[in-house]
């Protein structure tokens, strides 16, 4: 087996995974009022992954990003689970929602949605399942 | 005089999407012979390339044609998704693995 030079492909993905990630943080922030939301950000964040995996090998990216993703997944079934739980502190029913206006230093009035934090629990959920089944698939002997 | 203005405008700008749209139809066209007939994989695999390029272009002229910015996401998306699926053929092709185990 002859030895390939991928510094291409290498040089590329170290450009194209910083925008992928960018734009995976744009596409969850922007799910409230425009197309986006959890899910495909969750979506764009794992292919940014994969790019990753496919350009630098399994071992070497499994040290640059020592995260176990099932847990990671765990987590964001965790966090989809509080969110709702957190609604019976205010005598309220299961997975109530609201909102308030904030006023911060730089960005000036924002409007925040707890139903932020749901859709923050279903991207750790899809980046950790997405992730996990196509590295199960790619360790298959 | 403005009003004929703008509806000058408006009626060349639908007849020029409109002629795009035949134009990309037939470029669709000609990529799906190309996959259909191409003789060597990597001969369908940049046509499917090339296919996802032409997506871009019809889902910008879409987004003028019924005049909203939401499908600008898509756009990138499509982008995104065809240089993926296109890095993951080629190092197919090459390797036989998409995922390698051990590289130094």
């Amino acid at each position: 087996m002859y030895k390939t030079n991928d510094l291409i492909l290498r040089t590329t993905t170290s450009l194209i995974a910083f925008i992928l990630l960018g734009f995976a943080v744009y596409l969850l922030l922007a799910g409230h009022n425009s197309p986006g939301g959890g899910f495909i950000g969750g979506l764009v964040t794992a292919a940014a992954i994969v790019l990753m995996y496919m350009a630098y090998g399994i071992n070497l990216i499994d040290k640059i990003i020592p995260i176990n993703y099932r847990t990671l997944a765990l987590i964001g079934l965790l966090i989809a689970v509080l969110t709702g739980v957190g609604s019976f502190l205010f005598n309220e029913p299961f997975l109530s929602q609201t909102f308030g206006y904030f006023h911060f230093p730089f960005f000036g009035e924002i409007e925040l949605a707890t139903a932020m934090i749901f859709d923050v629990g279903v991207y750790f959920t899809v980046v950790g399942v997405t992730i996990t089944i196509i590295l199960n698939i790619a360790n298959d002997q | 005089m403005t009003e004929t203005i703008y509806k000058a405008t408006e009626a060349i700008l639908d007849g020029t999407v409109f002629i795009c749209f035949i134009a990309i139809s037939i470029s669709l066209l000609l990529l799906l012979y190309r996959m259909i007939a191409g003789p060597t994989s990597p001969d369908r695999a940049v046509a499917l390339d090339t296919i996802g390029i032409n997506l871009m272009g019809l889902a910008a002229l879409v987004a003028i044609y019924l005049v909203t910015p939401n499908l600008n996401d898509v756009i990138l998306l499509i982008a995104i998704l065809a240089f993926l699926g296109t890095v993951a053929i080629a190092k197919y092709l090459e390797k036989g693995v998409i995922i390698d185990r051990d590289m130094d």
